[in-house]
């Protein structure tokens, strides 16, 4: 693996290889000292075009935790706010020589395009609409801590999916570790057409019973004057997971940043059955196996990089 | 000349029509076959032109040698009349660095065409006498075929106030049309439809409601759902088709529909040619090879408006144009700067470049598998000056010459050594394609030949 730009292109093999490595970083995390020397000398350059508080913040942990020397690039205050194209930007990064860019961007295959131009390893941390892999697989990895097995769970996400990134991702994941998945919402904005990847459809709640897992997704304020839905109020009367809604043996997920009384209802957010704290645990290790995996894994084919700290330049050493 | 605006007779220069004056030629093209579904001719024949007009049609290894006069060797070539285009973008005035008039006819030349219409979205946009009389003496200068200029039906492309159509018709716009932009407002359009009796001009559409279509990069349908990018429904195109050709025929006017690009759309023109609207339409290369899983691969030389559409949609365009629903084939020709397409998908610029692979690209994936017969291409391609009243070019003694001559056996990469024209946003890039043009004669004067073939010629 050299880049991670969406779940469409791994295979369970290569999700499985991440989701173990992930595992035996979970095991460093249990220690004192939770940092590993692997990727010493190496840098890691963050590229946020988009606000992001979780994403980035795991990431650059992750790298710190792997010893990467790490530079995050926010889109405020920086040169692509004075019409920089991502292309030339990309040129800037990459005279650092990183090992890895990771990249946001609000534009479905910017990632694909960075990797067209960069020799560094690049990982999609959310293209647009269209992928967030880390995040599909942390919440695989946070599944697998209490299933197991994802094979033959009733995976249900509900919310917004027109607008979601996650959405995609996850359903792509789940599917792959061979769970069934529903996507449900308001007809509004539920794309059509999704039904191709391989999933059911639900306009309303009835069969939520059946889920395993309920996935909710952030519905944002601004869907409301685009008059996705009439109101808030009536999105939450259909389609908000309550109480009410959550059986004692479903698990409940959700990507963040939630809407206390939107998407959920407050006492499910800290509900025994919410795993949305473990979640932003799981983000970590699960970014620092990505890592690993994309830029350790090189050293095999690449033995004159990584090991040589002296002779990798870092931001603050101009190159 | 057959090339003609406005029925104003053979052997002149259409007023609507202006290139720069070249030398006529003199050639004898031997024993290609000439293929003019027009004239019924499809024959191996001597191609005899002098001083720019056919002279001669003779049977093959016939004509006499003239001094002065080129001999090509035409055995295994076939000699089409040539291509005109309805509808290019020429990017003059104001977008030079995308495409400029020399540029621009240089690349349709290299496609086989013969004359082209320039759209009027250009910066500032063709909405006054004086913009069109300037370009149109540019075209005098620089142009090595004929063009035709449309002009806008509202200032500033604004879609609020009709320009001065009947000033512009006078000093030589050939149609009228926003293309780039719908004209969203029914009243405003409905008040260019009435002046057309006075003004003439078939009036070109560009066909979207933009309340349906904002937002949208690409089809709204499967492809869409999984890239997770805005689509653009498919009825937005067909309901301003319905509601324009409604309009059309309660003012008994002329309309044009530009790009075809959906099934819907092509069942609201058939409904409205049975029913005795005046209406005729185009389709693109592109939307009659391609489909939206193309955009699969996010690369941003697929983005172009209206978007590629689905499987079914295609079929549905090859089928209208089959049954003549649709009348012929416009290239919609939308050079882009590198850094324009070099970016994100929903980024990107809208649109592509195809004059210099139309005829490859349709003989390749529809005449090559036997879709649609070469006559039917060839019918397709000739007519677009039609609904602007431009005569199709013919291969008949007398008639200006007007041809493409071609190797259809030629297999060559697209794009692999550079195009003609100044941009090379062309989605066939890097495909390989069969049919290559080798030499276009336009209105009677040489306007291009492939540089391999011209150094076969002179060796």
């Amino acid at each position: 693996m050299k880049h991670l730009l969406g779940v469409e292109d791994l295979s369970r093999e290569e999700m499985d290889l991440i989701l173990e490595r992930a595992q035996s970083f979970a095991e460093v995390g249990r220690r004192d000292i939770k940092k590993v020397p692997t990727l010493r000398g190496r840098t890691i350059v963050n590229l946020f075009y988009e606000a992001s508080t979780r994403t980035l913040s795991s990431f650059e942990l992750a790298a710190k935790r792997l010893s990467a020397d790490v530079v995050s690039v926010k889109a405020a205050g920086s040169s692509v706010d004075k019409g920089e194209s991502l292309k030339d930007t990309v040129a800037t990064l990459s005279a650092y020589d990183p090992a890895a860019i990771v990249i946001r961007s609000p534009h479905a295959g910017a990632a694909g395009l960075v990797a067209r131009w960069t020799e560094a390893s690049v990982i999609n941390a959310g293209d647009g609409k269209h992928e967030h892999p880390t995040q599909a697989l942390l919440d695989v990895f946070t599944l697998r801590q209490r299933l197991d097995s994802l094979e033959g769970t009733n995976i249900w996400i509900v919310g917004d999916v027109l607008h979601s990134r996650v959405a995609r991702s996850c359903l792509l994941a789940f599917r792959t570790m061979g769970a069934k998945v529903t996507l449900c919402g308001p007809p509004t904005l539920m794309p059509r057409g999704i039904e191709a990847l391989g999933c059911e459809v639900s306009f309303d709640l009835d069969g939520l019973d059946q889920a395993d897992v309920v996935y909710a997704l952030r519905m944002q304020r601004e869907r409301m004057s685009e008059s996705f839905v009439p109101s808030l109020r009536e999105y939450a009367a259909r389609y908000q997971i309550d109480s009410r809604r959550l059986g004692p043996r479903q698990l409940l997920m959700h990507p963040g940043p939630v809407n206390r009384g939107v998407e959920l209802s407050p006492e499910v957010i800290d509900s025994p059955q919410s795993l949305i704290t473990a979640q932003v645990e799981s983000g970590l290790v699960v970014r620092m196996a990505i890592l690993y995996e994309l830029l350790a894994g090189n050293d095999r084919a690449r033995p004159e990089r990584g090991q040589a700290p002296a002779d990798t330049p870092t931001i603050g050493q101009p190159a | 000349m057959n090339v003609t605006a406005n029925g104003s007779g053979s052997g002149a220069e259409g007023p609507k029509l202006i290139s720069r004056p070249g030398p006529g030629a003199d050639l004898i093209v031997r024993c290609a076959r000439l293929f003019d579904p027009r004239t019924g001719l499809d024959a191996l024949r001597d191609l005899v032109v002098r001083d720019g007009e056919i002279a001669e049609i003779a049977e093959p290894g016939s004509a006499p040698e003239v001094e002065g006069a080129e001999v090509v060797d035409g055995d295994g070539l076939l000699a089409l009349p040539a291509f005109v285009d309805p509808h290019v973008h020429l990017r003059v005035p104001g977008q030079e660095h995308k495409e400029d008039l020399e540029t621009g006819t240089r690349s349709a030349a290299a496609g086989g065409y013969c004359a082209v219409i320039a759209m009027a979205n250009t910066s500032p946009p063709i909405d006054s006498a004086a913009i069109l009389g300037s370009v149109r003496d540019r075209a005098e200068r620089e142009a090595s075929i004929s063009v035709g200029f449309v002009a806008n039906v509202t200032r500033g492309m604004a879609g609020q106030e009709l320009t001065e159509m009947a000033e512009l018709s006078e000093v030589g716009a050939i149609g009228f049309s926003d293309d780039g932009l719908p004209i969203a407002n029914a009243r405003v359009l409905r008040r260019a439809l009435q002046y057309q009796r006075l003004a003439g001009g078939v009036i070109a559409l560009h066909e979207e409601d933009p309340d349906l279509s904002a937002g949208g990069v690409m089809n709204e349908g499967e492809v869409s759902a999984a890239l997770g990018m805005a689509g653009v429904p498919s009825v937005s195109e067909s309901t301003m088709i319905a509601r324009n050709c409604s309009l059309a025929v309660y003012e008994d006017a002329r309309i044009h529909v530009q790009h075809l690009s959906a099934r819907a759309s092509v069942e609201e023109i058939a409904r409205a040619k049975q029913a005795g609207v005046r209406v005729t339409c185009e389709a693109t290369p592109h939307h009659l090879t391609l489909t939206d899983e193309a955009v699969r691969s996010l690369d941003a030389r697929f983005k172009m408006n209206p978007p590629l559409r689905t499987e079914d949609d295609r079929q549905a365009l090859i089928e209208g144009l089959r049954d003549g629903t649709i009348d012929c084939i416009a290239t919609d020709h939308a050079p882009h700067a590198a850094e324009e397409k070099e970016v994100p998908f929903e980024e990107a610029a809208w649109g592509v470049t195809g004059l210099e692979t139309a005829f490859a690209a349709l003989f390749t994936d529809l005449v090559l598998p036997g879709v649609i017969p070469l006559e039917l291409l060839v019918e397709r391609m000739t007519c677009g000056g039609e609904p602007f009243g431009i005569e199709a070019p013919r291969l008949e003694r007398g008639a200006a010459a007007n041809v493409a001559l071609i190797d259809p056996d030629l297999t060559w990469t697209v794009g692999e050594e550079g195009y003609e024209s100044r941009s090379f946003n062309n989605c066939f890039g890097g495909r390989e394609l069969t049919g290559r043009v080798l030499m276009t004669v336009a209105g009677g004067t040489v306007a291009f030949r492939q540089r391999s073939f011209a150094l076969g010629v002179a060796s």
